[in-house]
């Protein structure tokens, strides 16, 4: 479905990602791992067209992404509130996106309802605007958006940040739902190397833009990730005194 | 303590994003700066010699300038109130970090009033007011009385300014008073009613007692005495820093579904407009703009019949110039968003280009009453209508597609103009926007008749109508090729 050849985006010089080639099947869902400026958000940002590649490029689905712009009514995302219209309410804003995918107003109520438990009577029928809403409220509107309209590719950036604990719980059943399709390939990334673990199917590790691991997951996967990180930060732990902020 | 506050502030205000600006635009904003505080300045010195010259020559009737001067000061009074309201705002966003250091309450507030003191809406009429007063003494008026007078005016500036820190919400107050106000300044234009003869001596009042100053003094102790406890109790997460959040209304705009895909987008563009300040504010002064020609109807102007044109462009397309030139800044918030949607630009763009076609229909419907000026004005009017339907309703979007500021939706402070806007290309499409169809109707009006000439400008919008594709097949490439700058330079935070 997707194929990436010697992918490269650099900024002043600095490579900021830097990936041979990485090739995902049809239908699989991948977790995309790595500490802050590991290149996971630039990733996503190419996937999109919302940046351009220093070198290489990515095809998906026979489209390559920097020259057409076919991909865009197979491939939806949510990457932060960027991607969502302040000003609408969360209905209109489904109605909204959902027009531009070829989706009319009972698809869209239908989904609404789908999902209403995932909404647990927030963010929806509130009278509130969006940019009104708390971030976790608006992160549910942004990843229910995302899958308006029977996407074949869903990138979602960091979707557990900021969620309460039963919607994390519930998210985690949409996207091993959306994994198990065999029409929809996923892209997730995470801090959380238990959501990551268990969600995906296979696990790509980044670090300073280069693929470190590409496993396929297994039982041993989280105890795997888990020393890899414990092994960065010791490390650089003598120097790790102050914190860094989110990337964004 | 206060140390840190200047501190934070010498740092606020040099990191700031607007400081980081290009070294061009910075020139081109001290200028600007510059040329209010020298307009303001000569206007001090040199009102009072072109009010006497007036009177001498007996286009005023009054006694003598200052009598002028302070007839005039409600309206100055009146408006200083009312550019404060709309945009001077009270600086809560650097309070709330402040919230949790081991800072005093009363501190933390005399330093956000304290700053609003120094602002340059108290400093601008002191340029005036300082110069002015130096001439009436110069002039032999009493020095004690020009003193008591300009302490006055120092404190009915100051008032104004604490006034405005808690008189917050008032939308319902305060345009009716602003149209109450242009009905006062229209009838005295006209000769009808005249305020200031109340008004004036009330004014006169405190350089003739020049210990009458201290009644605004008194209002200025009581208006900060009030800010104060008002700032005070404001002074909680949720209260005055709380984000005030509307209830939301939706709207039923399914008349438009009969537009096809182009619903879609107008939809979403008419609560763009209805849902933000500041795009509010824009549709809002658009049709101010119908007011405009009335600036030309002086001897000096009026005999120029190419000024009827350019009253025309403007009456008729104000929130054309001021909407369209930042299409697709509104949008900027999540542009990334309609970037990775399905979105074809020309829709996009389609959109955008019948809100303003409406918009300058309903401004020249509006200019009809110029018919009472006479036939020409209204010609005039008709002409400039079909030539920015036409025409500058594809070139305006042309010209914003270079632009490449982001609009925070929701402040209305910078809906007066955006510095950023202006870059060498905008400028260079101000031509075929606003001089060319000036040349156009000369190069008519000249060799053939004045009728000639507004009809030819009519023609060339209906010429520029059948190019309007050609035009958007140019700025979807501006667009395309634009795209990654563009998408960087949103994402930029102010």
């Amino acid at each position: 479905m997707i194929t990436i050849n010697n992918l490269s985006k650099q900024y002043n010089g600095t490579k900021v990602l830097d990936i041979e080639s990485l090739e995902i099947p049809k239908g699989q869902a991948i977790g995309l791992v790595g500490n802050n400026g590991a290149g996971k958000t630039t990733l996503f940002s190419l996937l999109l067209d919302l940046i351009q590649p220093s070198s290489g490029h990515i095809v998906s689905n026979d489209v390559r992404i920097d020259q057409s712009e076919d991909w865009k009514p197979f491939t939806s995302a949510f990457i932060d509130e960027s991607f969502l219209i302040g000003y609408l309410t969360p209905e209109e804003y489904f109605y909204f996106i959902g027009e531009l995918r070829g989706q009319n107003k009972a698809d869209i109520d239908a989904l609404i309802a789908s999902y209403s438990d995932f909404f647990n009577g927030e963010a929806v029928g509130q009278k509130k605007y969006l940019r009104d809403l708390s971030k976790g409220n608006q992160k549910k509107v942004g990843i229910v958006a995302a899958l308006i309209g029977k996407p074949q590719v869903v990138i979602l950036d960091e979707p557990f940040a900021n969620l309460d604990p039963s919607t994390q719980i519930r998210l985690k059943k949409i996207i091993k739902d959306l994994a198990n399709d065999p029409e929809v390939t996923v892209l997730v990334s995470s801090h959380d190397l238990i959501h990551v673990t268990e969600v995906a199917q296979r696990v790509v590790l980044l670090e300073k833009g280069r693929v470190v691991k590409d496993i396929e997951k297994s039982s041993a996967t989280f105890k795997e990730l888990e020393d890899y990180f414990i092994g960065i930060s010791e490390i650089h732990a003598p120097v790790a005194t102050v914190l860094t902020e989110e990337e964004e | 303590m206060i140390k840190k506050f200047i501190n934070l502030e010498w740092k606020s205000f040099f990191r700031s994003a607007a400081f980081k600006q290009n070294l061009a635009i910075k020139i081109l904003m001290a200028f600007g700066a510059l040329y209010f505080i020298v307009a303001f300045g000569a206007l001090g010195v040199g009102s009072y010699f072109i009010i006497e010259e007036f009177i001498e020559k007996g286009k005023i009737v009054a006694d003598n300038p200052f009598q002028v001067v302070n007839g005039f000061l409600i309206y100055w009074v009146f408006a200083d109130i009312g550019y404060r309201y709309m945009l001077q705002k009270m600086p809560v966003a650097n309070i709330k970090p402040l919230l949790y250091l081991p800072f005093k309450k009363g501190k933390i507030v005399n330093y956000a009033l304290g700053k609003t003191v120094i602002s340059f809406f108290n400093f601008l009429p002191a340029f005036f007011f300082i110069p002015f007063s130096v001439v009436l003494i110069a002039q032999g008026y009493s020095v004690i009385g020009v003193i008591g007078w300009h302490l006055a005016m120092l404190f009915i500036t100051l008032a104004a300014n604490f006034l405005n820190v808690f008189m917050n919400n008032m939308d319902k107050v305060f345009y009716p008073v602003l149209a109450v106000i242009a009905g006062l300044g229209l009838s005295q234009y006209y000769g009808l009613f005249d305020i200031t003869a109340y008004t004036g001596p009330m004014f006169m009042f405190f350089y003739e007692n020049a210990w009458a100053f201290i009644i605004p003094l008194l209002l200025f102790i009581v208006t900060s005495y009030y800010a104060y406890h008002y700032f005070i109790k404001q002074l909680y997460l949720d209260e005055g820093l709380k984000a005030v959040a509307k209830e939301a209304t939706t709207e039923d705009l399914s008349f438009l579904d009969r537009f096809g895909k182009l619903s879609t987008y107008l939809k979403n563009d008419i609560k763009l407009i209805k849902r933000n300040k500041r795009a509010k504010m824009t549709f809002i002064m658009g049709f101010f703009f119908v007011l405009y020609g009335l600036f030309f109807m002086n001897d000096l102007y009026s005999s120029i019949n190419g000024m009827k044109v350019f009253a025309g462009l403007f009456c008729t397309g104000g929130f054309l110039f001021s909407f369209g030139g930042l299409v697709p800044s509104w949008d900027s918030s999540y542009y990334k968003l309609m970037m990775s949607q399905n979105i074809p630009y020309r829709e996009f763009l389609l959109s955008k280009w019948w809100l303003m076609v409406a918009a300058t229909v309903v401004s020249t419907l509006l200019c009809t009453f110029y018919l009472y000026f006479g036939l020409d004005w209204w010609f005039g009017m008709l002409a400039g209508a079909v030539y920015n339907i036409g025409f500058n309703s594809s070139v305006v979007l042309w010209g914003g597609a270079f632009v490449k500021t982001p609009i925070d939706l929701m402040t209305t402070k910078k809906a007066f103009g955006d510095s950023k806007a202006f870059n060498a290309k905008t400028l260079l499409l101000l031509i075929p926007k606003l001089v060319l169809p000036v040349v156009i109707y000369y190069a008519f009006a000249l060799t053939i008749n004045e009728s000639a000439g507004f009809i030819a400008i009519a023609a060339t919008g209906v010429l520029g109508l059948l190019f309007r594709n050609k035009i958007f097949d140019m700025i979807e490439d501006i667009y395309k090729n634009e795209k990654y700058d563009t998408i960087a330079a949103y994402s930029q935070k102010n």
